[in-house]
């Protein structure tokens, strides 16, 4: 299993054609922005501090009478600003249409639903069997640009993976689209943009870029229906996961269990983190998941199950064979 | 010195004709501008420390990842506090207070234009806020941030009352601020003294003459809104909801309609403030006056332009987003001319580094950051990136605390002495200003890394290993440090009032009309009404004007409470205005609004029509004509 990501999910020190383009404008605006604030700032120096043991000598009552010079004005406050917003107006339309259209013609069409507080990751396909359905995980093939389709279920998100591209709003009642490419292999935080409630700090994803051929294999991967169980610990999963309430909000495919509330758990065991992010998925934290969800995630649709403790090692054990 | 000779006024008559009533009567039917501009400063702060001490818990969770002194409905409900109460419940109030006190007494008049409404403006704003306020005693105080942004404030996802809390106490406000700008918009066309041009009248009177007319335009838009969510939440109406033919954006474009504007209706007076303080510490008259007023207009007005920058990433068309973006960088211009207005003004000038002069040099310097990382934020294909996350709340705290709190911690330190006769400390004010600006870059400087670092917005907590730890905890550290310069400056005011030295008339040498009362000015603020010819009455002598302001000469008015009505352009006196007596009446309207406020939130609807009837019964008894009193008897011509 590779590592969750180390380090911050920066905007800079990007591996994506988006993210790169922005961060070049990123960079040039922060430049500006500094030495405007060097430039006022020294001037405002000069202001307070010239010509500071004649003023001093004057007395406090003394009232300088005014000179009507408006030079200092009209060129620090109008001129001057005026052609580096001009520039920097430039610049940006530039940019933006750089970014508004990908490369080239996307190799897959993705369709990430935001609910509170998880992504359903849908890759779309013209056949039902090709669909793949997962949830909070994207891998993407490295070089090549995908399209995203950004739907809400219920309210306003926002799909942000800073390393790989600017975010965008996921507005219910319509349908907002993106487009991603990262030109590195590796595997990128995204999180949530947009206050959606109790659990917005918990509403992470990744993205996994690997090579086109590495992708094509976990595509074909996910479209299989996961293997029958082999030994009676993970056969007694299965049933536990089909009887009881979990077949109501999850599908694994092959079972049958097939609720739309809550996350695809049919290659659960393929993810690098459960619970939107919030921890990496191991049988520890997945059996700490499952008995007591509403401590890890206070207030999210999962309730706490109350499972006698041979039947959540058997339920994990089963979840483990998920891949 | 103004020409002056020694008044004969009868400065007793006038006093019992201005003075309040006294006991409890006065205290709720006083309708004196001063009392209501204290009133509004010391409850607009009081509302500062509230935001403050939410900011603190705030500041305390996320001084590490993953810890839990707040769980996160207690976090949500505590930001969206801060949030709503900073830029309603102080921000506005705040200047309104200062203005309120500073404008009769800046242009020479006796009262606003309309003193009961005053009364109400203020009263409304009080009973708002603990409206508000009352949400944290059932534990349901607003929590779907400042902007609350449907579908998540709806019903569905928003069970509670803390929405409904949300929706009606900004309505009530509203009527608070509303009925201010129209008081301040009269005010500034009709009561002028005779002779202040409008190329006279102190810069604070733009500012705040400019945010009243944005207000008047823009906070319909706030109203409209949180009708519209009230209604979906109380009687199952569409108005946001797409399966019916509504839409989310339309939540946000009415919000941000009024939002944006909203942000330059809580800084342009605050600008006025610091752009009549300025000259005073330099030394010399404003330079550029004319560029500065005009900016504070274009900056109004182009306000209502820009609105969509907060909607950048909502997946509107490319060409819809260029026009904004192009708009939120060119409103940076007015700013940079009102920046070097200050600039050459200090430059041609002789700095004198008294405690308020301290916090104007740190606006400058705030106002500068803040303004650039807007810049930042404008170009949309980097807000991509910067929007919703901390980037963004380190450029809005630069703006408000360097564009609103410094001034006014300036304007406390510069006019308290005015309003109290009491000096403040000059050893204490620089500590108050060393720790609030240290605190204040410590605090929010570090948070454009943070945004920069991938940190969103208004998550109460954080995952270890992302490389915010650090940051946050530096950040949390700037803002415990900036509290406690704000503590400070607390314990020097009350200390100030028992044994601050005395101020006199005119502790600052400053050029303006109000330092030419005494502090605190008299119930009547003038004895005799002043002739004003030039921005600088009490200065003339020394600039060298040829015409001099008439202080101690001219009309006394003292047949009841009088002054003159005047020409908009030239401020002719034209007319004698007859200003009311103290009444009970604003008071009134505000205690019965404040039922029908609580009888829509609790869905208790005789209580809200018992409301609105007892609402009508109060503006019928404002409306009531009373009695002449015997000195107007007199001036009536003689029957026959």
């Amino acid at each position: 299993m590779t590592a969750m990501p180390s380090g911050s999910p920066a905007m800079f020190g990007t591996a994506g054609r988006a993210a790169h383009e922005i961060a070049v404008l990123g960079w040039v605006l922060s430049f500006i922005a500094l030495a405007v604030l060097l430039v006022v700032s020294l001037i405002l120096l000069a202001a307070l501090f010239r010509r500071r043991a004649a003023r001093a000598a004057q007395p406090d009552s003394v009232v300088i009478r005014p000179n009507r010079s408006v030079r200092l004005i009209v060129w620090g406050g109008i001129v001057i600003p005026a052609i580096i917003l001009v520039g920097a107006l430039l610049f940006t339309l530039f940019v933006q249409s750089a970014v508004a259209t990908p490369p080239a013609t996307p190799v897959a069409t993705i369709r990430i639903v935001g609910h509170r507080w998880w992504w359903q990751v849908i890759y779309t396909s013209n056949s039902p069997d090709q669909q793949v359905v997962t949830a909070n995980e994207i891998h993407v093939p490295v070089g090549q640009p995908v399209r995203l389709e950004l739907v809400s279920a219920d309210v306003v998100h926002s799909f942000w993976v800073p390393k790989l591209a600017g975010k965008t709003d996921v507005v219910p009642g319509q349908q907002n689209t993106m487009w991603m490419e990262a030109d590195k292999p590796g595997t990128y935080w995204g999180q949530c943009a947009e206050y959606c409630g109790l659990q917005h700090a918990h509403m992470d994803l990744l993205v996994v870029a690997e090579s086109p051929a590495d992708f094509r294999r976990w595509l074909d991967q996910q479209r299989q229906p996961p293997q029958p169980p082999t030994d009676p610990v993970t056969a007694a999963g299965e049933r536990i996961f089909s009887r009881s309430a979990c077949a109501a909000c999850h599908t694994v495919g092959g079972t049958p269990a097939m609720g739309q509330l809550g996350p695809d758990l049919t290659h659960l065991a393929s993810r690098r983190t459960i619970a939107a992010g919030t921890l990496p998925n191991t049988p520890g934290n997945l059996a700490g998941w499952i008995a007591n969800a509403q401590g890890i995630k206070p207030g999210n649709d999962m309730p706490t199950m109350m499972l006698p403790p041979g039947d959540l090692q058997a339920l994990v054990a089963w979840l483990e064979t998920l891949k | 010195m103004a020409i002056t000779t020694t008044p004969t006024a009868p400065v007793e008559r006038l006093a019992r004709t201005w003075e309040t009533a006294p006991g409890l009567y006065g205290i709720l039917a006083t309708v004196d501008h001063k009392k209501i501009g204290k009133r509004y400063i010391v409850t607009a702060l009081v509302f500062f420390l509230a935001g403050g001490i939410e900011a603190a818990f705030m500041r305390t969770q996320l001084i590490h990842s993953n810890l839990h002194l707040l769980d996160a409905e207690e976090y949500n409900q505590i930001f969206t506090m801060h949030g709503v109460t900073m830029l309603f419940l102080f921000a506005s109030p705040i200047l309104s207070g200062f203005s309120n006190y500073l404008w009769p007494l800046m242009i020479g008049a006796r009262d606003m234009a309309f003193p009961r409404v005053n009364a109400l403006s203020y009263w409304t704003f009080l009973l708002a806020g603990i409206f508000i306020y009352t949400s944290f005693l059932i534990g349901q105080a607003p929590d779907g941030g400042w902007f609350a942004y449907v579908p998540m404030t709806e019903r569905t996802y928003s069970p509670g009352l803390n929405i409904d809390f949300y929706a009606l106490g900004l309505i009530f406000i509203t009527i608070s601020t509303t009925v201010g700008a129209v008081n301040f918009v009269v005010t500034f066309f009709k009561m002028r003294a005779p002779g202040m041009s409008l190329n006279r009248v102190p810069i604070i009177m733009w500012g705040t003459l400019s945010a009243s007319v944005a207000i008047i335009f823009a906070l319909p838009a706030l109203s409209a809104a949180c009708v519209m969510l009230y209604f979906d939440r109380r009687f199952g109406m569409h108005f946001f909801d797409p399966a019916e033919g509504g839409h989310p954006l339309l939540w946000q474009h009415l919000f941000w309609m009024f939002g944006h504007p909203w942000v330059y209706i809580i800084v342009l007076p605050a600008i006025g403030l610091a752009s009549d303080m300025i000259p005073t510490f330099a030394r010399r008259p404003l330079a550029g006056y004319t560029f500065v007023a005009l900016s504070t207009i274009t900056t109004a007005i182009l306000g209502f332009g820009v609105w969509v920058h907060h909607m950048f990433a909502t997946g509107l068309p490319m060409l819809a987003t260029t026009f904004f973006s192009a708009a939120s960088m060119m409103i940076a211009i007015p700013s940079g001319v009102s920046i070097f207005a200050w600039i050459a003004t200090i430059w041609h000038g002789r700095p004198v580094f008294r405690t308020p002069f301290l916090f104007l040099i740190g606006f400058i310097v705030l106002f500068v950051i803040g303004g650039v990382s807007g810049v930042m934020t404008a170009a949309v294909p980097f807000d991509w990136q910067l929007t919703d996350n901390y980037f963004v709340v380190a450029h809005l705290h630069y703006v408000l605390i360097g564009i609103n709190v410094f001034p006014v911690f300036a304007a406390l330190y510069y006019w308290l002495p005015k309003m109290t006769g009491r000096m403040l400390s000059e050893r204490y004010g620089r500590w108050v200003f060393w720790l609030m600006f240290i605190g204040a870059n410590l605090a929010f400087f570090p948070m454009h890394i943070s945004g920069m670092l991938g940190m969103p917005r208004r998550i109460y907590t954080y995952q270890s290993g992302l490389g915010w730890d650090t940051i946050n905890l530096i950040t949390s550290i700037g803002a415990y440090v900036f509290a406690l310069g704000v503590l400070l400056f607390l314990l020097d005011f009350f200390r100030s009032l028992v044994v601050g030295p005395e101020a006199g008339d005119n502790p600052w040498d400053a050029p303006t009309l109000e330092w030419s009362v005494s502090s605190p000015p008299p119930p009547y603020n003038f004895a005799v009404i002043p002739t004003v010819r030039s921005r600088h009455p009490l200065w003339e002598d020394r600039l060298g004007e040829a015409h001099h302001t008439l202080l101690g000469t001219g009309p006394v008015l003292d047949r009841g409470r009088e002054t003159f009505g005047t020409s908009a352009l030239d401020s002719d006196a034209y007319e004698i205005l007859q200003m009311p007596e103290d009444s009970i009446w604003p008071v009134m309207l505000a205690a019965m609004m404040t039922v029908t406020f609580y009888g829509l939130l609790f869905g208790v609807w005789w209580l809200a029509i018992l409301g609105l009837v007892l609402v009508i019964l109060s503006l019928a008894g404002w409306c009531w004509p009373t009695p002449l009193r015997e000195e107007e008897l007199d001036l009536l011509p003689e029957e026959g």
